[in-house]
């Protein structure tokens, strides 16, 4: 690198000056990308989810769907009701169950169960599912997200913590599951 | 009064602003735009100035906090003093903001004034507008009641659409797994601090440039706009017929300012402040939420789109749609200004006006959303009961205890979702509507597994009897001759 014949010292130390401050905001720019991607960046170690507790098997007749409560794993002082979620748990036959996000699949509203035409109908734009949690009419290009369960002494258990979103869906597929054995 | 005058003299020398205020005051304008069509942009920022003021007011009682901002709204609306009134100026003050600012750009560009050498004027303007709705979607949500939080599912699910980052953008915009303290926390820092920093910014900007530039000068037919000689003339005019800002155009931006405020206000008064709804508890579930007025459109057009359209109209509508804004005044930057002569672009408004309108209509009715308690709460009209058979009132039983009456009217009663029943046996036969029950079909659930042999055969013996009297309901034709064929040959080959 030549340096220019022209370059007077205070010219010099004016661009030092300036790389000085580019380093500093640099280094001050990693903190603060760090903190502003704290929501992304702590997800992909995957620690959100976990099981939670939905209730006593009793709660869930079989052949009945019913609506659940859980409040969320993650939570914070300030999150107030906003971290109590419900969700839909369908008891099939006694033995399996399905459990339904409470949002619907096309843009997150909650659905609601009507038990005598066994659907499922969204308020908003009028996405409807059948009991199974399969589309039935509407906008959803999909059927309802479903949360991964497990049963451990008599607690129906599902593993939760995130929004379902059509872009990422909770855990589960739509597809039929492997149907756990009764513990 | 001369002692105003010797603080005035003191602070000037010390300023030194006295002298660029004046000259921009009184900078020469074309004499027809001293006109009631160019009050827009100076009422959008009376308004603002208005949001400011009525949104620090507010932010002294508001608790950013998911556990606590709706019961900081009710205290506003309930026990503070005119906390209600300062939370409808507020509100109502968005809707009169942002209908000001689409009025400002529709008259700019009818007027043409994007045109050379306005092109960042209107950019910067372009990037208003949008700042303008951000102002309000984010405003929405600090409304921190059902609406707010199924509002932001909705805007979750859409981002999350996004190709590969979506599940980071969630995150991001909800500043964790679900909607909760974190999200409200972000949408205030966003609505109190980023949003609007960047609007004055961006209107000190605008402003700038429409000094700088001089204002669009009325549109003529025929003069048209050529870049060699656009700044020439422009000066030439307002050398020839111009008069200054102050007072000779100012007084129309006082006295709109004046109107516009006072409209706010009255309403504000009359209609009250927005909300909020129920509490942003999840778990009830009895809701249906619904945007502010102005993503209504939004939320009618979200309702329409087939679902393998939806994602692709989502993620590339609004790009192009910005786009082709911005590059508006690069593609068109010359010619003609006059809309009386830009027959396209007046047609291009009437029919982003109508709709506009159309949709915002829609999404105030949502005809396309189940009536969730219509089977409950409406009877059927007794007109369609008289006379009946016993199978046939069974079947209107079962027409209101499968939820039937949701999605399909009887006499103009129940959901709109589905077409109204009151003439189907006109429509379907017999046989038509037991396989449209059971199979359902053309945006219909299936009813198979949820109806017995008799509900089905009831039900349809009551949809048949729905036809005007003295209109013989739709039968196969084949049918009848079908069954005599089969009588006939039953009687003469019995076996």
């Amino acid at each position: 690198m030549t340096v220019p014949a022209d370059l007077t010292r205070r010219q010099l130390f004016m661009k030092i000056g300036i790389v000085l401050n580019s380093i500093v905001g640099v280094i001050l720019a990693a903190p603060i990308l760090r903190y502003l991607l704290s929501p992304v960046v702590r997800d992909r170690s995957k620690t959100f989810d976990s099981w939670v507790a939905l209730g006593g098997l009793e709660q869930f007749p079989s052949g009945e769907t019913r609506l659940a409560t859980y409040r969320n794993p993650v939570v914070t002082p300030s999150d107030g009701q906003t971290a109590d979620i419900a969700c839909w748990v369908r008891n099939i036959d006694g033995k399996s169950f399905q459990v339904f996000a409470i949002n619907c699949a096309h843009l997150g509203c909650p659905v609601r169960w009507f038990p005598h035409s066994g659907l499922f109908m969204c308020p908003c734009h009028g996405g409807a599912y059948y009991q199974d949690g399969s589309r039935a009419s509407g906008p959803p290009e999909r059927g309802l997200f479903q949360y991964d369960y497990r049963i451990e002494g008599r607690q129906l258990l599902i593993k939760a913590s995130q929004l379902p979103t059509p872009g990422q869906p909770s855990q589960a597929s739509n597809l039929v599951r492997e149907i756990q054995p009764c513990v | 009064m001369r002692l105003i005058a010797s603080i005035a003299e003191w602070l000037d020398a010390r300023l030194q602003l006295g002298s660029s205020i004046r000259e921009t005051a009184q900078h020469e304008v074309p004499r027809e735009t001293a006109s009631w069509f160019y009050v827009f942009g100076s009422a959008a920022f009376v308004v603002f100035m208005l949001q400011i003021v009525t949104g620090i007011l507010l932010a002294l009682i508001y608790v950013p906090s998911a556990a606590e901002a709706w019961n900081s709204l009710q205290t506003l609306n309930q026990s503070v003093p005119l906390g209600w009134y300062i939370r409808a100026l507020h509100g109502w003050g968005s809707n009169f903001m942002v209908a000001i600012v689409l009025i400002h750009m529709v008259q700019v560009f009818l007027f043409g004034a994007y045109k050379y050498p306005r092109e960042l004027t209107w950019i910067v303007g372009v990037f208003l507008l949008l700042i303008t709705l951000g102002m309000a979607f984010t405003g929405q949500v600090l409304r921190f009641d059902q609406d707010a939080y199924w509002g932001l599912g909705i805007g979750a699910s859409i981002a999350s659409r996004v190709p590969l980052l979506g599940p980071a953008i969630v995150h991001l915009m909800l500043g964790g797994p679900i909607i909760a303290g974190a999200t409200l926390s972000r949408f205030f820092a966003l609505h109190v601090f980023v949003v609007p920093g960047l609007l004055i910014a961006f209107v000190a900007v605008h402003l700038l440039m429409v000094v700088k530039l001089g204002i669009n000068e009325w549109p003529m037919p025929g003069r048209l706009v050529r870049k060699a000689t656009y700044t020439k003339e422009y000066h030439e005019l307002t050398k020839k017929d111009g008069l200054p800002f102050v007072p000779g155009a100012v007084w129309k931006d006082l006295f709109f300012a004046a109107f516009v405020l006072l409209s706010v206000g009255a309403c504000a008064y009359y209609f009250g402040p927005f909300g909020p709804s129920g509490p942003p508890d999840p778990t009830i579930i009895q809701t249906a939420p619904k945007p502010d007025f102005f993503f209504l459109w939004l939320y009618a057009v979200l309702s329409f789109l087939p679902p393998s359209m939806e994602t692709p109209v989502l993620l590339i509508g609004p790009v192009l749609g910005i786009l082709g804004l911005l590059l508006l005044p690069f593609v068109f930057g010359e010619g003609e200004k006059s809309w009386r002569r830009r027959p396209v672009a007046v047609l291009t408004i009437l029919l982003v006006a109508v709709s506009l309108t159309a949709f915002t209509q829609l999404g105030l009715h949502t005809p396309w959303s189940p009536l969730m308690d219509a089977w409950s709460r409406i009877p059927i009209p007794r007109d369609f009961l008289h006379n009946r058979t016993a199978l046939e009132r069974q079947g209107a039983l079962v027409f209101q205890v499968k939820q039937c009456h949701n999605c399909h009217s009887l006499g103009d009663e129940g959901g709109k979702r589905g077409p109204a029943l009151d003439a189907v046996a006109l429509r379907l036969t017999q046989d038509q509507l037991i396989r449209q029950v059971i199979q359902g079909g053309g945006n219909m659930p299936a009813y198979g597994k949820n109806l017995s042999p008799a509900e089905t055969t009831a039900l349809v013996a009551f949809l048949e009897t729905l036809h005007p009297a003295g209109q013989r309901p739709a039968q196969d034709a084949s049918r009848s001759i079908v069954l005599e064929e089969h009588t006939t040959s039953g009687a003469s080959n019995p076996q």
